[in-house]
């Protein structure tokens, strides 16, 4: 057992030597290139890219979920899948770059705009009056509202089923946690940074509901035996858009012109046909989707 | 045997990409230890000086970061300094500059600490050596402050690796994002992949720490 250890200490030793060799090199060409980006911003002093500047760069940055099945999420291969997606993959061909996926959270998305470190976020974005304010929307591509899923031994059909003691599971930065402080502030949250994370405590048993986009918690429910959405609609209808950084007028008429030319060929249908039909069936086709930014009021 | 949803690892490249991710985390916190070391002593050394400013100074950082949590830390260098100064640093690059910053501020701490531990007459008998201060704590402080030193910050650096877990918020896909990629892609065809997959990850956790504090116990049998 002595032995072993000593063994194991000096190849951690080794190891970590190496390692340290390894990072002396990577730390510094980080350092440098941080440096040159710096000084390219300080020139512009612009928080975000024009089209032309895209065009030229030949890359646009689009912020996606990597979690969100089937919205954004990533395959077996690493390769990024999923309505989102399959629409930012389209955006990148008529404009003739290649596409790079950051992988966002929900609470970080407005964030991600207003520091430019993304160039359009296609991460299940729901159109609020708050957050157009922070950010510009183009036009909708997706209807969505909030609905509650919870377990089929207790199934919550109102939210004033839910007792003092019970608490209800959000996402942090999501339109649910919004609308749920400000209506019924009585209600306790429980809030999880990621969607794993909420849906985990949700199936030990944490809390009495799931508050979430109602696309969610419906297919939730359709793939999980045991659980039921008791609530399909709560609050307004909202609609799902693309969003750029706050002034990006150039990138936004284009998404614009862009979502309205793919209304013609019925591009959402074909999005929802690929990406979302095993999960919400055919009946929900309709009521999903928006074509050429013309949602239903 | 329950189905934990294993079958999910043996999909496509999952198992890669999970490795992949396990290196991502401790790249990044190898790196960082490796620079708040030295930076750390030199900050603790510093800190057992009379001078009231740096006294001021060092503790103020100090307090700063140990109160911050690293999740604020992390968004304040990401974010904010794209903001407030035009930097576009990668998320790596920001989860480096904070995990430096808060090793060197507890590692400044611990050896401040070892070094107030070592007895005023080490000191006085150095001098009564006709040695001069460098000599004496090069000599004769320091060897006894490393032995003191060594299985503390061997914990720190456990403790770093496993707040990696953190740097998916600024959009590092390290590996408890992989493996949440994993679990998402998969939630239809193995539900039970989430009780699986976290297994996995925490043998990864536990293989890279394990070691890490294995030698941490060698080291302190040896020297004490």
């Amino acid at each position: 057992m002595r032995n072993l250890r000593r063994i194991a200490a000096v190849i951690l030793a080794i190891a970590m030597v190496f390692a340290l060799a390894a990072c002396g090199s990577s730390g510094g060409s980080g350092n440098t290139a941080s440096t040159d980006t710096a000084a390219d911003k300080a020139d512009t002093s612009a928080k975000y890219r024009t089209l032309d500047e895209i065009k030229e760069d030949g890359e646009i940055n689009i912020g996606v979920f990597s979690d969100k099945n089937p919205f954004g999420y990533v395959d077996e291969n690493g390769e990024y899948q999923g309505y989102d997606v399959y629409f930012a993959n389209r955006i990148g061909e008529d404009l003739g770059v290649k596409v790079n996926f950051v992988s966002t959270e929900a609470a970080n998305r407005i964030e991600y705009l207003q520091t430019g470190k993304v160039d359009v976020i296609l991460a299940n974005f729901t159109v609020t009056p708050e957050r157009a304010e922070e950010v510009d929307f183009a036009l909708p591509y997706m209807n969505v509202a909030l609905g509650v899923v919870s377990p089929d031994s207790r199934i919550i059909t109102s939210l004033d089923d839910l007792t003092a003691d019970d608490e209800v599971i959000v996402i942090s930065g999501t339109t649910a946690e919004t609308y749920l402080t400000e209506n019924n502030p009585e209600i306790k949250l429980q809030k999880y940074d990621t969607y794993a994370n909420a849906k985990n405590a949700l199936e030990n048993g944490n809390a009495a509901a799931w508050a979430n986009d109602n696309t969610e918690v419906i297919a939730y429910a359709l793939q999980n035996p045991g659980y039921t959405v008791g609530i399909p609609t709560l609050g307004s209808n909202d609609t799902i858009a693309p969003a750029v950084t706050k002034g990006n007028d150039t990138l936004l008429k284009w998404l614009n012109d862009e979502i309205i030319a793919l209304g013609e060929e019925n591009f959402f249908h074909a999005d929802y046909e690929e990406t979302l039909v095993d999960t919400y069936g055919t009946e929900y086709e309709e009521s999903l989707v928006v074509e050429s930014g013309n949602a239903a009021k | 045997m329950p189905d934990l949803g294993l079958d999910v690892l043996f999909k496509g490249k999952n198992m890669l990409r999970l490795l992949g991710g396990l290196w991502v985390a401790v790249r990044i916190s190898l790196i960082s230890v490796a620079l708040s070391i030295p930076l750390g002593i030199l900050l603790g050394i510093v800190m057992t000086w009379k001078n009231p400013i740096t006294k001021t100074v060092t503790r103020i950082y100090l307090e700063f970061i140990r109160i911050m949590p690293q999740l604020v830390l992390l968004f304040i260098v990401f974010f904010s300094s794209t903001r407030t100064f035009g930097w576009d640093i990668s998320g790596e690059l920001a989860s480096v500059i904070v995990f430096t910053a808060w090793g060197t501020a507890e590692m400044g701490d611990l050896v401040r600490g070892a070094l107030i531990s070592i007895p005023k007459h080490q000191y006085e008998s150095g001098a009564a050596l006709a040695l001069s201060p460098f000599q004496t704590y090069f000599y004769i402080i320091i060897p006894q402050t490393v032995r003191r030193l060594i299985p503390l910050s061997i914990n720190l650096v456990t403790r770093m690796i496993k707040t990696t877990s953190l740097i998916l918020m600024i959009g590092v896909v390290e590996v408890l994002k992989v493996a949440q990629q994993i679990i998402e892609a998969n939630r239809m065809s193995s539900p039970n992949a989430a009780f699986g997959i976290y297994l996995v990850v925490l043998i990864m956790y536990f293989m890279i720490c394990w070691p890490i504090s294995m030698l941490a116990r060698y080291l302190e049998k040896k020297w004490r």
